[in-house]
């Protein structure tokens, strides 16, 4: 049984990971935004797993929240508003994909010595937890960094917050509170940056995020 | 002693026979599935048969080694068709039936095949030797990648030994799923089917595999295609042993027990060439320059389930 339990969590976190690495080897927009979905949907059912190991209910309300404005309220807003800007081609990476992976894979490999040597008398899930969650909170940085596009840029940062809600049902006792008020804070974040890109876009004809730069080299 | 020679026996024959039956039947199955009728599934072994009987035409400007290639190519990858346990696990050579060894001997084939495709001096072996080469440093290492991945869960590179184990269960495991998605796509590449390359192409410009054997002709010919039948029937018994090793005979088992694990090796051969056809209906051939990428995703899958199993050992 504690070995089912493991092994499950593992596969579900291990998924997780995966599919932050496919977040950051998409080239397309839309793809893009359905791998993020996936991406909470997985999220849910580990965390509702947790919840089954751990006994503790609250992390159910915990996976339902992620699984409604995760999986569902943010990519369909996503979606709409690609519609809207008209910018459902191809995005540019700043970056080759190899060596973007190659990245990715170094990120993951480098949480991994920091969490497993850092935590070493720790709980067995929690630590594992805690190593995938680090790997998907830096691939989520890195997909941030290495995209253009404004909108993959708000996708990089929702799957940063996807493994800091997986750090957060990994450690166990982490109350409810906490874990509320990060989700209703991404969900503002949202908003504030929809806002934002309908204003980039009114500002300067574009989301490519490099024409800020030129505006700003030209005014020198 | 006896009972693991005559069992190698078979085995080396067996594959020989099997290889262009399992060409035929993907070939046949493509043709349904594109409401052709297509040839018989026993074609492949008429195109071989007529080939040995022509005459081989060399180029002018060929050396020894264009000569010496195809027996080198086909010595090499039948060796190691033969190595991988298909029907039971006790040959007598399991011994070195090592996953690196296997991979060694395909590398050695694929280089002489490159030097060959050089050697004539045509532009066409050119570039399908040097597009077999590109494809081939970047799947090489997703390959070792994903053998280190099955040497963390068996604790052994040894193929019969790596399916006893998973014969007798390792429990679920994420880094197994990522290594057969991985295999499988490094098995495409290695093969020429189709996102990477076409095997039925004509059009010189987009081959790869075939471009480097253009100038082959007659007996030597026959050889190579004869190669890579084997190549894929290897690569489609290699899966089939690592991830789906149920019905394979174990060493020491009564003869009734082989004739089972041959029949069902002959199911999963069946059920391999299927989903190949579907799969390569399915899908168009990809830029050749976009097949770094598809094989990237072979490499990342790879190492992200070694590092994995780095986390669930380290606990």
């Amino acid at each position: 049984m504690e070995r089912l339990a493991f092994d499950v969590a593992h596969l579900l976190a291990g998924s997780i990971v995966l599919l932050s690495l496919m977040l950051l080897y998409q080239d397309r927009l839309y793809t893009l935004i359905n791998v993020f979905a996936m991406q909470a949907v997985v999220l849910a059912l580990s965390v509702s797993w947790q919840a089954w190991v751990q006994d503790a209910p609250h992390l159910y309300l915990t996976a339902a929240i992620a699984l409604a404005v995760k999986a569902i309220v943010i990519p369909v807003a996503l979606h709409r508003m690609i519609r809207i800007l008209g910018i459902h081609r191809e995005i540019e990476t700043a970056l080759n994909t190899g060596p973007t992976m190659l990245a990715g894979l170094g990120l993951v490999a480098l949480s991994m010595a920091v969490i497993l040597r850092v935590t070493s008398d720790a709980d067995i899930l929690a630590r594992e937890d805690l190593a995938f969650a680090l790997s998907v909170v830096l691939l989520g940085l890195l997909t941030m960094v290495t995209r253009r596009n404004a909108v993959s840029q708000v996708v990089g940062f929702m799957s940063l917050e996807n493994g800091l809600i997986l750090a957060a049902t990994g450690a166990k006792g982490m109350p409810f509170v906490v874990e509320i008020s990060v989700a209703f804070s991404v969900l503002v974040a949202f908003i504030v940056i929809g806002i934002f890109l309908f204003r980039i876009r009114e500002r300067f004809d574009t989301v490519d995020l490099e024409a800020l730069d030129e505006v700003r080299e030209s005014r020198r | 002693m006896i009972d693991g020679l005559s069992i190698q026996i078979s085995q080396m024959l067996l594959v020989l026979a099997l290889a262009p039956l399992l060409v035929g039947i993907v070939r046949a199955i493509k043709a349904r599935l594109l409401r052709r009728r297509g040839p018989s599934v026993l074609q492949p072994f008429r195109d071989i048969a007529r080939l040995a009987r022509k005459e081989a035409v060399v180029a002018e400007s060929a050396s020894w080694l264009f000569r010496v290639v195809p027996y080198l190519v086909f010595a090499a990858t039948w060796v190691a068709a033969a190595l991988v346990p298909t029907f039971a696990t006790g040959l007598l050579f399991s011994w070195s039936a090592d996953l690196i060894a296997i991979i060694a001997l395909l590398g050695s084939a694929r280089f002489f095949l490159a030097l060959a495709g050089m050697d004539v001096g045509t532009s066409f072996g050119g570039i399908g030797s040097s597009r077999e080469v590109m494809i081939a440093s970047l799947a090489e290492p997703a390959l070792i990648m994903i053998v280190f991945t099955l040497a963390l869960v068996a604790g052994s590179t040894q193929l019969s030994t790596v399916a006893e184990i998973f014969l007798s269960g390792v429990g679920l495991r994420v880094s197994l799923g990522m290594a057969l998605v991985a295999l499988i796509i490094v098995a495409i590449a290695e093969n020429g089917r189709i996102p990477v390359d076409n095997p039925a192409t004509h059009l010189e410009l987009t081959m790869v595999h075939e471009a480097m054997v253009l100038e082959y002709s007659g007996r030597h010919l026959a050889l190579i295609e004869l190669a890579s039948a084997l190549k894929l029937l290897l690569y489609a018994s290699l899966i089939a042993c690592v991830f789906t090793p149920w019905g394979l005979a174990p060493a020491g088992a009564p003869f009734h027990v082989h004739l089972i694990g041959a029949a069902v090796y002959a199911g999963k051969l069946a059920a391999a060439g299927l989903l190949l056809a579907v799969f390569e209906t399915m899908i168009a051939k990809m830029r050749v320059f976009r097949v770094p990428d598809f094989l990237g995703a072979a490499l990342m899958l790879g190492s992200l389930g070694a590092l994995l199993l780095f986390v669930s050992r380290g606990l």
